[in-house]
């Protein structure tokens, strides 16, 4: 019968070893895949990565989440099958050996032992006998005594330890099989195949959650899920999203959740050194309430949910900032409010622009010695790195030079065109090379890092005195001021000729309105038009002596009109000037028309909560256990078997001795019980 | 080879068998628990006493298994203790006092066990090449101090963590460079038990090598990266798992590399090279099985720890984190060379090439992963 025999083909085949160390293989390889291509990313970026002909392809294959996918599944089932089929077809003749003494081994089929000895006694049957299993007992064998051969008289002692080796394979392969039907079970096989048979369906627009439609809702009662929601400070909420392929679906829970206060405690290193969420839960059957704190490591388990720590970021933090017209000549700023998270509409000139709040982080430590570019520090010659190493304790190393920095906030400004770039400012002065400056640090792509301008403080540790000096510097009408006040203070003492003064002056006022108009840059491009290539670098010192000195008469003007004593000339001020100028020209490439500064916060962190229903996991563990247990078995307890076949007739004893696995131990301990048992024997 | 344990043991009574130092071991060991009691049992919780009486029991089940290790965990014990008195509580005293300056400061005694292991693998290499008996003792030895400075270290390490703060205190298998120390302590001793049950030091000359690789990149990370900074926990590292799941990846880390070094010897000797100096092939291959058996069994152990592990901290046993994924590889890998060794009984050339290949997944799986691929694994990149 064909039918039958392909039946028994196959059953053969799938509980065969070789199928299945080559599903072992195959499940090895196919795992690779999946870490080496990242998972579960938005499918925009694969198709930006691969192109849409690979993108297209990989995700027929299922690549993109390999460990969901049917082939793998496939494959899974199959093992599962494969080692059940296994266990079957070897438990039953497992069990046999366990129990069995092989009490009717044949004198022929011991002879053939490749462990086997033969032994002369005077000593008398019975007492021989008694002996063995004396013997035998007393290293751990269990015997049994049985009459052999036809010819009546002969004895046979078959012995038995570690039996439970056997047991260790019935374990270890059933062990396989729970663990993977547990892991099947958390895989929410249910959930698939109704989103196979049209029942439920992905949800792949971004719209808010109380407008998702019922077929891409999951009830309460959903036996297994894991999903994730991320909850401010002061909201609740009773649903959880399961990102499932492209988009996603929504889990009713059976409970509320209410985000008191979401913390965050430090070393004193600045490391972080727990993240905890004071939560609410609130039943939504009795309506009962009670508090509780989750920190990571320690989830809450309530109704069947597992409720975990996994994220946090900020919430919607209320910033207040004031934001100075950087195209106005006057030193001007606007009170604005604004929350993370969302954006405000502006326009400069005819461009109407977005300003995107992105972030907000009320710390920000940073390693001060390496300069903050997290590259680790070089050695400094082996001899004394290891003078160094000797003798510390380890304790402090690379804790040193962390500094915070205080609160920083993160937008992006984003023109009319979509083009964005993101800024990254901080609330407190830092201070680099004794002196102290506000930092704003812009770039045009996440790839890149941050370039800073730095704004020097005035006297009186504000940015108002940068500001109206960018004011005047900014204001061409200002200029011929200026240009006066620097010849008076510059061409004093020495008879200067009238026409002399007014050449200082013009040139004064045009270096003015060259630094005016593009920075050092308009500067540069003048001299590189226009001067002789021989006299550049002459030239390019004396305009810069000029732009400084105008510069610092242009700031006493600006105090004066503020009404502010004038500066002393002892340096300090000399420095803020030229800072100054470095923090104007920086503006001109700052892309954009404001510069924010932040005044007051109010810090609202959201918290990212994950939650999971795995019935399966007491599955899994419970055949961890019998997995753990199976290997020792196998490993540790070795099966062996010793028959002694006692001859009364001719006061010979046969010895043989056997064992499931051949290994030098059971080398040696047959030589060790064949000269004990020979020495027994003796009498 | 004869046979000193196992088997072959007669039955009686088992105190018969005991050695006046058995009596001191034992002496010791309950005389440090009472101690311990005496002086902290009243702030200690439940789970305290019960580790501290579990980790006592399985120090003398230890001691009773395999001798020498008596020797080694008492050495441990009083040098970690002597240390930590010279401390006074001052971290600063460790570049202040000689002994600690220069020997069992926590960096000190590390720096020894490094030095200690390269020597002892030049030592095997000689012993190995001139068929010394006595060169093989040293290097034996060697090992031995160098497993035992290295445990000093562990133990200072430990304690100069509280000393910085109390709550940035923990146990010393956080960070890359506290888990390559284990790596080296752990292969060594595993080897310096094969080593005592076999009677043959030839291995030592293989295994070492890949412990004094090891050593390298310690020493690396040590001068250029400045890495051997306590640095105190994140909260995901915060739990209980993290003691028994790190050690008992590492031991079978330590138990796969140790056969990938015996297949190596294996290979030369199937090719004649090096063959009259080493143990037979039969011995080669047996000592290659039990290790990857041993290392099969912890393995197991690590990576259902690391499950449970997960369950707790990230939410889910099992996520197909590239860690966890290359750990399920790395198990599959060896169960493959199980089944074929023991299902198949196949034996040779081929089990000692795939032990070695092996040890690349293995070395993926550890170090691979933090490098090349981004996951949840925490050990942070290099
Ligand atoms: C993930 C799947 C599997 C794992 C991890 C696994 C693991 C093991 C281990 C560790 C051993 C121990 C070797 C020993 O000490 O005897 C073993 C033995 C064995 N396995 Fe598997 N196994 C798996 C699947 C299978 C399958 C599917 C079969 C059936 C075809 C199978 C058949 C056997 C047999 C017959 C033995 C020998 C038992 C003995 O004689 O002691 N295994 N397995």
């Amino acid at each position: 019968m064909p039918a039958l025999s392909f039946k028994k083909s196959l059953y053969e085949l799938l509980s065969s070893m070789r199928f299945a160390i080559s599903l072992l293989t195959v499940l090895a390889i196919a795992s690779v895949i999946g870490t080496v291509l990242k998972q579960n990313e938005p499918y925009p970026n694969y198709a930006i990565e691969f192109g849409q002909f690979w993108f297209s392809m990989f995700h027929t294959l299922g690549l993109f989440d390999v460990y969901h996918s049917a082939w793998f599944l496939v494959i899974l089932c199959f093992l599962v099958v494969s080692t059940s089929l296994c266990v079957l077809r070897n438990t039953p003749l497992m069990l046999r050996e366990m129990r069995s003494f092989r009490e009717h081994a044949q004198e022929n089929s011991l002879r053939h032992f490749a462990h086997q000895a033969e032994f002369e006694s005077p000593l008398p049957g019975p007492d021989l006998v008694e002996r063995l299993t004396g013997y035998l007992s007393g290293h751990g064998f269990r015997s049994r005594v049985a009459q052999a051969g036809e010819n009546g008289g002969d004895v046979l002692v078959a012995a038995k330890a570690g039996s439970y080796h056997r047991l260790g394979y019935v374990l270890t392969h059933t062990a396989i099989v729970v663990i993977c039907i547990g892991g099947l079970i958390d895989g929410n096989v249910p959930l698939k195949i109704e989103q196979l048979l049209g029942y439920k369906k992905i949800e792949t627009r971004d719209i808010p959650e109380n407008q998702v439609p019922p077929v891409s809702r999951l009830s309460p009662a959903n036996p297994s899920f894991r999903g994730n929601v991320t909850i401010p400070e002061g909201s609740s909420a009773d649903v959880v999203f399961l990102n499932v392929g492209p988009g996603y679906l929504v889990q009713d829970l059976p409970f509320t959740i209410m985000l008191k206060r979401f913390h965050i405690e430090h070393y004193p290193s600045g490391q972080p050194k727990s993240f905890a969420s004071d939560v609410v839960v609130t039943d939504r059957a009795t309506g009962r309430s009670f508090d509780h704190t989750i920190t990571v490591n320690h989830p809450l388990v309530y109704k069947g949910v597992a409720i975990y720590q996994a994220s946090f970021e900020d919430g919607g933090s209320k910033l207040t900032l004031d934001a100075w017209n950087l195209f106005a000549p006057t030193a001007k700023f606007d009170e604005i409010h604004a929350r993370v998270n969302q954006s405000l509409q502006f326009s400069s000139g005819r461009n109407p622009s977005t300003m995107e709040f992105t972030d907000f982080r009320a710390l920000n430590i940073e390693n001060a010695g390496n300069e903050g570019n997290g590259e680790p520090q070089k050695s400094r010659g082996l001899l004394s790195d290891a003078m160094g190493v000797f003798g510390t304790n380890a304790a402090d190393v690379g804790n040193e030079n962390l500094r915070d920095l205080g609160p920083s906030f993160q937008y992006k400004i984003r023109d009319a065109q979509g083009q964005a770039t993101e800024y990254n400012n901080y609330m407190l002065p830092i201070e680099v090379a004794h002196r102290w400056y506000l930092m704003s640090g812009m770039r045009g792509s996440p790839a890149e890092p941050f370039r800073y301008v730095r704004f020097p403080l005035d006297a009186n540790s504000r940015i108002d005195g940068f500001m109206r000096l960018r004011g005047l510097l900014l204001d061409k009408t200002a200029y011929p001021e200026i240009a006066r006040r620097f010849a008076d203070t510059a061409l004093v003492g020495g008879a200067v000729s009238q026409t002399l003064r007014q050449k200082f002056m013009d040139s004064t006022v045009k270096v003015l309105q060259m630094f005016g108009s593009l920075g050092y840059e308009g500067v540069a491009r003048f001299i590189t038009q226009s001067v002789p290539q021989a006299e550049q670098k002459k030239v390019a010192d004396t305009y810069l002596r000029i732009l400084e000195g105008a510069a610092f008469q242009a700031y006493q003007l600006s105090r004066e009109q503020a009404g502010e004593p004038p500066l002393k000339e002892d340096g300090n001020g000399e420095q803020f000037v030229r800072d100054s100028l470095n923090a104007v020209n920086d503006l001109f490439f700052y892309g954009a028309p404001v510069y924010l500064q932040l005044t007051r916060y109010d810090q609202i962190r959201a918290s990212g909560l994950q939650l999971t229903r795995s019935p399966g996991k007491y599955v899994v563990y419970g055949g961890s256990a019998l997995l753990v247990l199976g290997v020792f078995a196998m490993f540790y307890i070795r099966e062996r078997r010793i028959w002694c076949l006692v001859k009364p007739q001719t006061g010979r004893v046969l010895f043989a001795m056997s064992a499931n696995r051949k290994t030098l131990d059971f080398e040696r301990e047959f030589d060790i019980h064949k000269q004990r048992i020979a020495e027994l024997m003796k009498g | 080879m004869e046979l000193t344990q196992s088997s072959g043991r007669e039955r009686g009574p088992i105190m018969k068998g005991f050695h006046w130092f058995d009596w001191v071991y034992a002496a010791l060991l309950v005389g440090g628990v009472a101690y311990v009691f005496r002086l902290y049992g009243g702030t200690m919780d439940g789970y305290e006493k019960g580790i501290l009486l579990l980790a006592a029991s399985s120090f003398a089940g230890l001691g009773w298994y395999w001798k020498p290790v008596r020797v080694l965990l008492l050495a441990v014990a009083g040098l970690s203790l002597l240390s930590i008195d010279l401390y006074h509580g001052q971290l600063a005293r460790a570049e202040q006092v000689f002994w600690l300056k220069y020997l069992i400061s926590s960096q000190s005694a590390i720096m020894w066990m490094s030095t200690l292991f390269v020597m002892a693998t030049v030592a095997y290499w000689i012993g190995l090449l001139a068929r010394s008996e006595f060169v093989g003792k040293v290097a034996s030895a060697m090992t031995w101090s160098a497993a035992t400075m290295g445990l000093v270290g562990m133990m200072v390490r430990w304690y100069e963590s509280y000393l910085i703060s109390p709550d940035v205190g923990h146990i010393p298998l956080s960070s890359l460079y506290e888990v390559f120390i284990v790596f080296c302590i752990i292969t060594a001793l595993l080897y310096l038990f094969y080593e005592q049950r076999y009677q043959s030091r030839q291995l030592g000359a293989f295994v070492l090598l890949v412990v004094s690789a090891a050593v390298g990149f310690l020493l690396w990370y040590t001068f250029d990266r400045h890495a051997y900074g306590i640095q105190p926990l994140v909260p995901a590292l915060q739990s209980y798992w993290m003691k028994l799941h790190v050690p008992a990846n590492f031991i079978g880390y330590g138990a796969f590399s140790m056969a990938a070094m015996v297949g190596v010897a294996y290979l030369l000797a199937s090719k004649g090279v090096l063959a009259s100096r080493l143990p037979p092939l039969e011995v080669l291959d047996d000592v290659m099985y039990k290790a990857i058996a041993i290392g099969f069994a912890f393995f197991t152990i690590a990576t259902i720890l690391g499950a449970m592990w997960a369950a707790e901290a990230w939410g889910g046993y099992w996520s197909w984190d590239p860690k966890e994924t290359w750990a399920l590889i790395v198990w599959l890998n060896y169960a493959a060379w199980l089944h074929i060794r023991l299902v198949k009984g196949l034996r040779g050339p081929m089990l000692a090439w795939w032990a070695v290949v092996g040890l690349f997944v293995t070395a993926f799986a550890f170090l691979g992963v933090n490098m090349f691929l981004s996951g949840l694994h925490s050990y942070g990149s290099l």
